[in-house]
């Protein structure tokens, strides 16, 4: 069993933000965009209970993973209801479409 | 100097005495004269005249009680401590100028008070008969009302502002109340004469005024010994004022009075305060007043004339006597109240009032008493030819106040006022009387169409004869005693100048005009007499009577209803009893009843010649023979209309009848002198005004125009373009800018995106 080094768990964080964040940019689905929000959050999840391992000591990484962890579920819960919101005006989940905002 | 000394030899301040409800006594005459006139119009449609009648005659009622009161008061006061004072407020008040609402009331005032109110409630009681058919009945009471309440400003004021204040207002009512049918032209017209003339003498009146309040000013020093000294105003000579612990620097303040004295002197106002001053020898003021010189004429003769200016408006003297006669196109209870009675009376109040500053010029008094004796003069001759018969007691009136003139003018203010007593009594007979016959004769004034009325209207002719008596100056009517008390006085007087010469027989000439002009009064009054109710009735035919009979009568005269012979009865009594107040010192032994009363009011010190009693009596026999020779002629000429000699005579001297019929022709004189002279005046103005007023003014408006039009053009186009460029730079950038905002999250995150490299980037660059 190869040994497991912090380097590792970076790279795979780093990975994750990125699809993340692809998503969030790519993506015309707004629950997709909400599902690479997702993402992002469980990177950066990763580099805190990695960095709590490896660099810190104690519970504390984990701690704060716990609090995103449920402020992601909050955040897509606001976030799912904004959409039906979005969707009940527009018939439309497209965020493409969703540009009552500009000018 | 030892003041306290000097004091001990002559008069001292005035004591007051409180009576805080003087005020009451004009104030109720004013109420009725707002209640009638406020609400007049639906009162008298609701409940009647009586109401309005009631109210007015309510208010005088109560004036005259009060009056009774204060007199009473007064008469339990000691003889020089008779003087009431009711101050309410400070009107005004700057620099030196002090000026109260305060009421006084000393043995002068209250006799002018108890005349204006007891017989102004008469002659309201009268007007409820003479008016009774007039529409405007409220409008008549109410004016009524405020002439009553003026008069008593102008003799209770306690201040030379209050008394002229009331001086103006008498002459508004007089204008309103001769005016009062003002739809008639010729009515107005004498309104506005009556108005004008007036003003004329008002000029002067408050000029002397402000004249005397000036040189009561003037600066007062402190010299290095620390007297006071008062440096005449031209010639530098110097009076000394008396001690003073004053400042070293020289002040010009009142409160320089010396410390000795409580006695305040400087400019004022105030009646008593002036009295004080100058009464008091010891202040100097007296002979500061004196020493004074303007232009080279004693200041006293200017302030005295410019004051007498004023009276001879006020009281028709000549030259300024032409209003007088006009005025009696009024009503008849207004001639007798304003034009005989009351108002023209306040000339002859104002000199009395302020005799001691009348008695100090010489001059002055000259002045007076000349022009009061050519006006008796005059206008009793005027009187022999007029037909209408409120004309000639006009002229009679204008005559006999002449007589009172010449009484306060040589210093007999006394029998001056003595006589503006009796004639207010015996005038106002004369009047109400005239207006008794001109409503039993339908509103007819010739005497011509009148005669025979003494069967019809015996009350009315027996106490018109009364009065006749009374005028005429017989022994046990009161006119006897006031006219040749002053006539006598005028004989014994021998201190008066002229122009400042003195003219030690002028007295005896005035005393010459004075007999002249009471022969004339009883025969112009007997004639009136005699035209009116002796004869045959000469009445307008059948058709006048039917246009006009009011109360359904015919054509013939009838008495006046009992309210208007209860007042001539009572007035006529009056006129009598009078005599009362003035049986003179020869015949009693001992000073008139009302000389002593008047007595504390009239401190100024005038000099007469000494006379025995026997020529004091032989001069009351020639007034008695004056009066005697013109009731003679009048009834030779008069009586009964029979005689042809009057036509004859006419015939005869119809050039010098003409001339006096004319009134001398002043009016027309005036009319070419005076009105064609303001009318021209006038037209050069307008004239002018049109021309170059208005051109320059038109010049100034086109300048502005043009300006403002330059200015509209900077605004519209500099200042109005600089805030719109700003605000068009704004729009267009924003109009660029919004093109930022898509509303598209992607595009935003890229914008964060780039954001985010860009810092991390830089961060490590910089680094």
């Amino acid at each position: 069993m190869p040994h497991l080094a912090l380097g590792h768990f970076l790279v795979v964080a780093a990975l994750l933000f990125g699809f993340g964040l692809l998503a969030v940019v790519t993506r015309r689905n707004a629950v997709a965009v909400l599902m690479g929000v997702e993402l992002i959050l469980n990177a950066a999840n990763l580099n805190l209970v990695a960095f709590g391992r490896y660099v810190a000591g104690g519970i504390a990484g984990q701690v704060f993973s716990l609090f995103v962890i449920v402020l992601a579920a909050a955040e897509a819960a606001v976030g799912l209801a904004i959409i039906l919101a979005i969707y009940q005006m527009l018939r439309s989940i497209d965020t493409a479409r969703a540009t009552t905002l500009k000018e | 100097m030892e003041p306290a000394a000097l004091a001990a030899s002559e008069l001292s301040p005035l004591v007051t005495r409180a009576a805080g409800y003087l005020w009451l006594i004009p104030f109720f005459p004013l109420l009725g004269a707002v209640i009638n006139a406020t609400l007049g119009v639906p009162m008298q449609r609701r409940f009647g005249k009586g109401t309005v009648h009631t109210i007015s005659i309510g208010a005088m009622v109560l004036s005259f009680v009060v009056a009774a009161v204060a007199a009473l008061e007064l008469l339990g006061l000691p003889a020089e401590h008779r003087f009431l004072q009711d101050t309410l407020w400070n009107m005004l008040s700057a620099g030196q100028v002090r000026v109260d609402l305060g009421f006084a009331l000393d043995p002068l005032s209250m006799m002018m008070t108890m005349v204006i109110t007891f017989i102004g409630t008469l002659i309201h009681v009268f007007s409820t008969g003479y008016m009774a058919d007039e529409p405007s009945y409220w409008r008549f009471f109410a004016y009524l009302n405020l002439f009553v309440f003026s008069m008593l400003l102008l003799v209770m004021g306690d201040n030379l502002v209050l008394m002229f204040f009331g001086w103006e207002g008498v002459g508004l009512c007089s204008y309103l109340l001769i005016a009062f049918w003002y739809t008639d032209a010729q009515k107005a017209a004498a309104g506005m004469k009556a108005f004008v003339t007036n003003r004329f003498g008002d000029f002067g009146f408050i000029l002397g005024l402000l004249l005397l309040f000036w040189a009561l000013g003037g600066s007062w020093r402190a010299g290095p010994s620390g007297k006071l000294t008062y440096l005449a105003n031209d010639d530098g000579a110097q009076v000394t004022a008396g001690e003073g612990q004053t400042p070293p620097q020289h002040a010009d303040h009142p409160e320089l009075s010396q410390a000795s004295s409580p006695v305040r002197v400087g400019p004022t106002l105030n009646f008593r305060e002036l009295r004080d001053q100058i009464v008091i020898r010891s202040t100097g003021v007296a002979a500061k007043l004196k020493a004074q010189r303007i232009y080279g004429f004693g200041l006293l003769a200017v302030v005295g004339v410019l004051l007498f200016v004023g009276a001879m408006g006020k009281s028709a003297q000549l030259p300024l006597h032409v209003w007088l006669p006009d005025a009696m196109a009024g009503p008849t209870p207004v001639s007798a109240l304003i034009h005989a009675a009351t108002m023209v009376t306040a000339g002859v109040y104002m000199v009395a009032r302020l005799n001691f500053i009348f008695a100090l010029s010489p001059t002055a008094m000259g002045w007076i008493a000349l022009v009061g004796a050519l006006t008796a003069l005059f206008a009793a001759s005027i009187g022999f030819f007029q037909y209408d018969i409120k004309k000639v007691l006009a002229y009679s009136t204008v005559s006999q106040l002449g007589f009172m003139f010449i009484g306060v003018g040589v210093g007999a203010y006394w029998a001056g006022a003595y006589h503006l007593l009796t004639h207010a009594f015996f005038k106002a007979t004369l009047f109400l009387g005239s207006g008794s016959v001109i409503l039993g004769c339908h509103h007819e004034q010739d005497m011509r169409k009148m005669g025979g009325l003494g069967r019809l209207m015996p009350v009315t002719r027996w106490t018109y004869l009364v009065a006749c008596w009374a005028i005429a100056g017989f022994p046990w009517a009161s006119g006897f005693y006031s006219k040749d008390e002053i006539l006598w006085k005028a004989f014994s007087q021998e201190s008066m100048a002229l122009l400042g010469i003195p003219a030690p027989h002028l007295g005896q000439l005035i005393f010459v005009m004075g007999i002249l002009a009471a022969t004339g009064t009883s025969y112009y009054m007997f004639r009136s007499y005699y035209m009116t109710f002796t004869g045959a009735y000469r009445g307008a035919g059948q058709g006048h009577a039917q246009e006009h009979g009011h109360g359904g009568h015919g054509a013939v005269p009838h008495e006046s209803p009992r309210a208007l012979t209860l007042v001539l009865v009572t007035l006529a009594g009056g006129a009598v009893l009078a005599a009362v107040l003035g049986l003179p010192a020869a015949w009693t032994g001992h000073a008139p009843l009302l000389e002593r009363w008047l007595e504390p009011t009239l401190p100024a010190t005038v000099h007469f010649a000494e006379h025995g009693r026997t020529t004091e009596l032989l001069f009351q026999l020639i007034g008695v023979l004056a009066g005697l020779v013109g009731w003679v002629c009048a009834r030779a000429l008069y009586r009964d209309g029979r005689s042809e000699v009057p036509a004859r005579l006419l015939a005869r001297w119809r050039g010098i009848w003409n001339v006096v019929y004319h009134k001398y022709f002043v009016d027309e004189l005036y009319q070419a002198t005076v009105l064609r002279g303001s009318l021209a005046l006038a037209r050069t103005l307008a004239w002018f005004d049109r021309w170059i007023i208005d051109g320059i003014v038109g010049l100034v408006g086109a300048i502005t125009r043009t300006l403002a039009n330059l200015d509209g053009v900077i605004d519209r186009y500099l200042v109005d373009g600089a805030v719109n460029l700003v605000a068009a730079a704004i729009l267009a950038l924003g109009r660029v800018l919004r093109r930022a905002q898509t509303g598209r999250i992607q595009t935003y995150l890229y914008g964060a995106l780039v954001g985010a490299i860009a810092l991390v980037l830089f961060t490590f660059l910089i680094r």
